[in-house]
């Protein structure tokens, strides 16, 4: 029963965003340019110690949009994604250089605290990953780092995020059990409802949906297809179709690459580059 | 296995491969291979029962002490060979209280020293400090006792001792902890001397499950903005916290049972005092300083029996220890 | 949406909340990092004072050839060296056998039953039973029965602590012997004790052979087990069946003296000990790394 409401509700869900996507699709790559970009990326290169993973890579990432990275593995989607939130600034020997700018400052060489610009985009990773504590404090951590609310205030943001993340009615009687006893599609929507808490400016999804089972994968995409009207989303997935069903965007990397860059439906169906329509076709990878 | 049939260029072996059954597999012997494991299981048992003969030997010989004095053996303070009256009061407090100092010490430093090892050092530092860490266990015990008692004690007694006495040992109630002459050695001394002892096991147990948290978990709540020490305290502490009470406690099974660094230092005195700065006695610096001299089957008896408390104290802690790190490492396989 | 707008002035670097937690948190690092300091700082002095006090000792070649003295007189620790090295190759080749053979039922017979799980428990319990208690338990079942204190009552008590640290790492390490291996070896026709002998333990060797020496490293500073087992002896013998002089107890007899010719022997023997010790720990870990 619940199967079938679900395939139904994204069913439903599928069509509406390929209407979008098709009322757009007239508009060419140069509507790319017209939208605010959140994140300029100018020839951007980062090394595992001496391996060269991501190669001068330029673009653009638009504001509340959803724009999605796909390529085969080992193509350097996730490093690129994880340059962002300067996460590969817990490793050593990882280092990049090249201009990530987000609202005029460089990601890469600024001076400000890494644990700011960590606050202002959110991630959320390939497992889910909570907390060794109650679900209420899973959602108040990040929002106790910045903010001292009243219990009444802190209560209502940790049901706003939890609300936002389309979680709430499923733990709302047990807001004190572990984060970890929850399924894991609830989990995955716990780790989102975390990130939403802290009121981010972009949220970076990696693979989000690999360990999850069909059922919570629609929930996710669903939440997702919701959210960019608040933020701007990247994903990385190596499900095609599914970033075909969730993404505005698309961007096709390859060894390290970016090959193609530009609407979710110019990729999919005439895509520009002999590359992009052999991986999409799935003559390799 | 017949050379003919593995010929392939002789002609009449390829025929008699084509023809004959497979070869049969000679065995050396038939029964081997349950001598094998009968011999095994042989020593397999032998290390099982060693404990047990261990505790049944140290029963046995305390048989004549415990008749004697009972149950209030473990609360007598007298311990005096001439009228064969003897009671543990003593060394056990003696015991208990250098393991507590040597833990509320050895616990925090050991602590702050996994966490440098796994998030503050760089990367080609922490090979060799792990190894210098490891040095420090491999340091016989009898040397921590002469450098205790010939380097740390002087000085101890020259600088520390009256700083610390004039100073604590003013505060009201708890200053008679520290109060008393200051001779060098005696318990907090024993304790300080154990606590350098513990701290190389206890860290190497805690940097061990430190690290087996997985970075994924760590990234969530540094990509949140949260600190080193947060990650650390709110993240990591709570996710490995039974391998951490594991560890701890195996420092504690070992400072319970530490013989030579205790005995150069705690002073041999058969005295209760509540100053930490008095002399006093473990139960194993008691046996070590008076098993070869006892005379008397009552004596030998009590202690004997010292000496199967201790086993008994230190096999509780130590099988909790185990049992602790043992549900991790379950709760890790179920979690990965 | 007022919320929203709080929020996003509240990631900021003038935020006090975050400015505190960020001094907090170096004042703790900092406090972790004087942790280590803390420990290195105890390791460095301690073996300053070895080699300072017993670095002159070791140098005098009398050290090695001459008898422990009494008070007052000349001597050296070669009785005392000869019984240690007597005691420790005694105490390896009694425990080590046991302590492999009852390691490989762990490790390849073990996965059935009760026998093997319960025998693990109780073996890492005595790994880090107090010494002394061994000590206890051979004068209880040996030494009061034959009646006098020996050698072997030494080496036995020693072989008690050398079994659990071998047993751990032969349990370990056949462990780590990949499944493929076996039964590449089986599907041969080749009988089980034999793929034992001959491939599993060549294939584990070295963490073995790793095991051993660390043990080794391990009774050669023990005093507790020998003071009622082994005792001491002023002359030189090598009856193993008599009361042998060893390195640590001869250490704790002449460091608890009040006479100083004894005091500078004992550093000697103590940084001889100490040498030996971390000499051993150091091939141990180069020859396990090496076999990654």
């Amino acid at each position: 029963m619940q199967t079938m409401e679900a395939a139904s509700s994204t069913a439903t869900a599928r069509p509406a965003i390929h209407t979008t996507m098709r009322e757009r699709q007239s508009a060419d790559a140069a509507l790319l340019s017209e939208l605010r970009p959140k994140l300029r990326i100018k020839r951007l290169n980062f090394y595992y110690g001496g391996f060269h993973a991501l190669k001068n890579v330029t673009m653009d990432i638009p504001e509340r949009k959803v724009t999605a990275f796909i390529g085969p593995s080992g193509c350097g989607k996730s490093t690129l994604l994880r340059t962002f939130n300067r996460m590969y600034s817990l490793y050593p020997d990882q280092r990049a250089e090249g201009e990530i700018l987000m609202d005029g400052e460089n990601l890469v060489t600024t001076r400000q605290d890494v644990s700011l610009i960590r606050a202002k985009i959110g991630m959320v990773f390939q497992k889910p990953t909570p907390f060794p504590m109650s679900i209420y404090e899973n959602i108040a951590f990040g929002v106790r780092l910045f903010e001292s609310l009243s219990k009444r205030e802190m209560d209502d943001r940790v049901e706003w995020a939890l609300g936002r993340a389309a979680i709430w009615n499923e733990v709302k009687g047990k807001l004190s059990q572990s984060g970890q006893s929850l399924s894991g599609g609830q989990q995955q929507r716990l780790c989102i409802a975390r990130c939403i808490a802290i009121k981010p400016e972009v949220l970076l999804l990696d693979e989000p949906c690999s360990a999850l089972d069909p059922i919570s994968t629609a929930k996710v995409e669903e939440l997702i297809h919701e959210l960019r009207t608040d933020y701007t989303v990247v994903i990385v997935t190596h499900n095609m179709q599914q970033a075909a069903r969730v993404s505005d965007y698309t961007a096709y990397m390859y060894l390290g690459e970016m090959i193609e860059y530009d609407v979710t439906d110019t990729i999919f169906i005439k895509p520009k580059k002999t590359a992009t329509e052999d991986y999409i076709t799935g003559r390799f990878g | 296995m017949s050379t003919a049939t593995l010929n392939p260029s002789d002609a009449a072996g390829a025929a008699a491969r084509r023809d004959s059954p497979p070869p049969r597999r000679l065995r050396s012997a038939p029964w081997a291979d349950a001598a094998f494991e009968w011999l095994t299981r042989i020593f397999a048992v032998l290390v099982f029962s060693l404990l047990l003969a261990i505790l049944a030997s140290l029963f046995v010989g305390s048989q004549l002490s415990i008749e004697k004095f009972g149950l209030s053996f473990l609360w007598t303070a007298d311990w005096d060979p001439v009228k064969d009256n003897f009671g543990a009061l003593v060394p056990i407090y003696g015991t208990l209280v250098t393991s507590a100092i040597a833990m509320l010490i050895g616990v925090p430093v050991s602590f702050g020293i996994a966490i440098f090892l796994t998030e503050l050092s760089p990367a080609w530092l922490k090979r060799p400090l792990g190894t210098a860490i490891e040095l420090l266990a491999a340091i016989p015990s009898i040397i921590y006792g002469m450098w205790g008692l010939f380097v740390f004690a002087p000085l101890f007694q020259s600088h520390l001792q009256p700083a610390m006495i004039n100073s604590l040992g003013t505060v009201p109630f708890f200053g008679a902890l520290f109060a008393g002459p200051p001779i060098g050695i005696g318990m907090l001394a024993a304790g300080l001397i154990l606590s350098i002892m513990v701290i190389p096991f206890i860290t190497a147990v805690m940097r061990d499950v430190f690290e087996i948290v997985p970075p994924m978990l760590k990234e969530s709540a540094y990509g949140l903005g949260a600190t080193t020490w947060e990650v650390v305290w709110r993240v990591v502490l709570p996710y490995t916290k039974v391998g951490v009470i594991g560890g701890i406690m195996l420092g504690l099974g070992r400072a319970l049972g530490e013989t030579m660094a205790v005995t150069f230092v705690i002073g041999n005195a058969h005295r209760l005092a509540v100053s930490l700065n008095a002399p006093g006695n473990s139960i194993a610096s008691a046996l070590a300083n008076e098993f070869t001299e006892a005379v008397g089957d009552l004596y030998f008896s009590a202690l004997i029996e010292l000496g199967l408390i201790l086993f008994l104290i230190t096999t509780v802690v130590l099988a909790l220890s185990k049992l602790l790190l043992m549900r991790l490492a379950r709760a890790e396989g179920t979690r990965t | 949406m007022s919320a929203v707008l709080k929020t996003q002035s509240a990631i900021h670097p003038g935020n006090r909340l975050y400015r505190s937690r960020k001094q907090v948190n170096f004042f703790l690092l900092a406090v972790s990092s004087l942790a280590l300091a803390f420990g290195l700082f105890w390791l460095v002095w301690i073996l300053g004072t070895l080699l300072y006090e017993g670095g002159s000792a070791l140098a005098r070649a009398t050290l090695y050839y001459q008898m422990t003295p009494p008070p007052g007189a000349d001597g050296g620790l070669a009785n005392a060296i000869v019984g240690s090295l007597l005691m420790v190759t005694a105490g390896t080749l009694l425990g080590t056998p046991i302590g492999i053979l009852a390691g490989t039922y762990l490790a390849e017979y073990g996965r059935r039953g009760w026998l093997a799980g319960a025998t693990r428990f109780l073996n890492d319990v005595l790994l880090s039973a107090p010494s002394i208690v061994m000590g206890l338990f051979v004068y209880s079942v040996y030494v009061a029965k034959v009646g006098h204190f020996s050698a072997w009552a030494g080496a036995i008590a020693l072989a008690l602590l050398v079994i659990p640290v071998v047993v751990r790492t032969t349990d370990d390490m056949l462990k780590l012997v990949p499944n493929t291996l076996r039964e590449a070896t089986m599907a041969l026709g080749c009988p089980a004790w034999k793929m034992i002998l001959s491939v599993t333990y060549r294939a584990a060797r070295t963490g073995i052979l790793t095991g051993i020496l660390l043990a080794v490293a391990r009774i050669s500073g023990e005093t507790a087990p020998l003071l009622f087992t082994a005792l001491n002896n002023q002359f030189w013998s090598t009856n193993l069946n008599a009361p042998m002089a060893n390195l640590p107890v001869v250490i704790f007899q002449f460091a608890m003296s009040p006479y100083e010719d004894w005091h500078r022997l004992a550093w000697g023997g103590a940084a001889l000990i100490t040498l030996a010790v971390l000499v051993l720990n150091i091939i141990a870990r180069a020859l396990f790394r090496k076999s990654d």
